[in-house]
């Protein structure tokens, strides 16, 4: 690739979301708004090299893209087309020739953005569409990176974000941003989106293909936007929050051989303090609304517990056993629940955690969940009930697929843990 | 992967302060960068005439220099820390600040990833591991 191109590319990533939203509010339809958008693109890559990059690429963009829309309107025009289309179209050719061609005002460009986030998390998707369509379309990724990131081949990739496209332009999916209750019942998904592109880049462990790490900036990056563009919503501060202070322990999480390091383990020296005090304020943003914290506000209050504890034995059990009650009320899940008797373990003794588990060891989601016998074990081995603890722990090692965590497990089982 | 932006103005000390319009079209750049979700932090600095200079000689020996200074030289006026996917894009934000005799260089910050692994341990090894 050319210097040239690496350059136009850079300005294509940091201007093509809004040029996407901006063109789809005129022509109401996300997928014509990213043809119309590449259109542009194609200019840029004839155009810059000559001529040098302009001084504001944005607005270039933004005309050449509405020049070539109207162009490709008038001329679709003379063919045969349905009665509706014909008018669905014309509006939006009028729409673009009476548009200036000046920047949207600010705040007009950050209601477009925040649209174009609705419009791809639209829950008429699939979680998988959804999660493809806000990496092009709000990430600027091709369609080779985001197969590359979630490993999928391309063609599949393909596929989802043309279907996407034609689901939301078949149900006629306004572009617009909710209003009032609507709002409420569609940021979950929003936030869902943003948190799912994050686990994908945490899950990797170290010295995997480059792209998946890269894929917790980009959700850390898609939630910062989203909290600046609805900065009354407190979650959309949790999530922030909550993925600031696990991003800072990315280079604690794995040995030097790649293998995965527990969080109490980890040498919190090498806790990214810049990115725990961005946690904490996201969070405290989120704390100082009305109202009490959701699911996400939660997990990230749990996760600044740990964060503040400088040595793990400081962590302060007692706060996050709380904090795990409330979660389980406000977010049930065998997993939380899971959690919570490690925190209740912790904080009031081996037997509290115990009996929490007896709860939720019949739960069907647990039943070949090697955690739920390793938790056990913990317990069991902390409560000196030694020859439990071993069988538990050999059970968690027949139900994980992951070596490294087999033989430690085993290991345990020996009593040398 | 983060950049280092350093601002390095390009005039003399008794014109540190900058006029309300530059504070002004500096503070809608930074909020552009922070709406684009990739601001980290940033910091504007006093003069260097206010601060002071800690300076080694081979054998490791710290000589303390209190400021103002006789000679002239290039010296940081402020900086952002950014969150960005390329060098190419950190180097287009960099191009849109809205700059007036000043030079702004963008630099690449380590990651513990970078390191050879005996420097990786030896920061373990200090930082309580």
């Amino acid at each position: 690739m050319s210097e040239a191109t690496r350059a136009i590319e850079a300005v294509w990533r940091i201007e093509s979301a809004r040029l996407v939203a901006g063109l789809a509010r005129v022509v109401g339809d996300v997928g014509l708004a990213e043809d119309l958008a590449q259109d542009a693109l194609v200019a840029a890559l004839e155009a810059w090299p000559r001529s040098g990059v302009p001084d504001n690429p944005g607005a270039w963009l933004m005309a050449t893209a509405k020049n070539r829309a109207i162009d490709r309107l008038r001329r679709e025009k003379t063919y045969e087309r349905k009665r509706e289309e014909v008018a669905r179209e014309t509006g939006a050719l009028f729409a673009l020739e009476r548009s200036e061609f000046e920047a949207a005002a600010d705040d007009e460009i950050g209601d477009d953005l925040l649209a174009l986030i609705f419009t791809c998390c639209h829950p008429l998707l699939t979680r998988e569409a959804r999660v493809a369509l806000t990496l092009r379309l709000l990430g600027g990724l091709t369609t080779p990176e985001i197969a590359r990131a979630f490993l999928v081949p391309e063609p599949t990739v393909a596929q989802r974000l043309v279907r996407a496209k034609r689901t939301l332009r078949d149900a006629k999916v306004p572009f617009e941003v909710p209003r009032g209750a609507e709002l409420g019942e569609r940021l979950p998904s929003v936030l869902e989106v943003i948190y799912l592109v994050f686990n994908e880049g945490y899950a990797a462990s170290a010295g995997e293909e480059w792209t998946r790490p890269d894929l917790c900036e980009e959700a850390l990056r898609l939630g910062r936007i989203l909290a600046e563009l609805s900065p009354d919503e407190p979650e959309a501060h949790g999530l922030v929050a909550l993925m600031e202070i696990q991003a800072s322990r990315s280079a604690a999480r794995h040995g030097p051989d790649g293998s995965p390091v527990l969080l109490l383990k980890q040498d919190r020296g090498r806790w990214d303090p810049l990115l725990i005090v961005r946690g904490r304020r996201a969070l405290e943003r989120a704390e100082a609304m009305p109202g009490p914290l959701g699911p996400y506000g939660l997990q990230a209050a749990i996760a600044a517990c740990h964060a503040r504890a400088i040595r793990a034995e400081e962590t302060d059990w007692v706060r996050i056993a709380a904090l795990y009650d409330t979660l389980a009320q406000v977010s049930p899940s065998p997993v939380v629940e899971l959690n919570r008797a490690v925190a209740v373990g912790m904080a009031f003794g081996p037997e509290a955690g115990l009996e929490l588990l007896e709860r939720i060891e019949d739960d069907p989601a647990l039943a070949r969940y090697h955690l739920l016998p390793s938790v056990r074990g913990d317990l069991l081995e902390k409560a000196g009930r030694t020859e439990e603890a071993a069988s538990e722990f050999k059970k968690a090692a027949t139900l994980t697929s992951n070596d490294r965590e087999k033989d430690l497990l085993l290991r345990r089982a020996e009593g040398q843990g | 992967m983060r950049f280092m932006m350093f601002m390095y103005p390009q005039i003399e000390e008794q014109d540190w302060q900058p006029s309300a319009e530059a504070v002004e079209a500096m503070s809608r750049y930074n909020e552009e960068l922070r709406k684009a979700g990739m601001l980290l932090s940033l910091d504007g600095l006093h003069p260097p005439s206010e601060g002071g200079v800690v300076s080694f000689d081979s054998e490791g020996t710290a000589t303390v220099t209190d400021g103002p200074f006789a000679e002239a030289k290039e010296v940081v006026g402020g900086y952002w820390l950014i969150q960005a996917r390329s060098k190419e894009e950190a180097l287009e934000w960099a191009g849109r600040v809205p700059g007036e005799s000043c030079r702004v260089e963008v630099r690449r910050v380590f990651e513990m990833e970078d390191f050879p692994q005996d420097v990786q341990d030896a920061v373990s090894e200090n930082f309580g591991g």
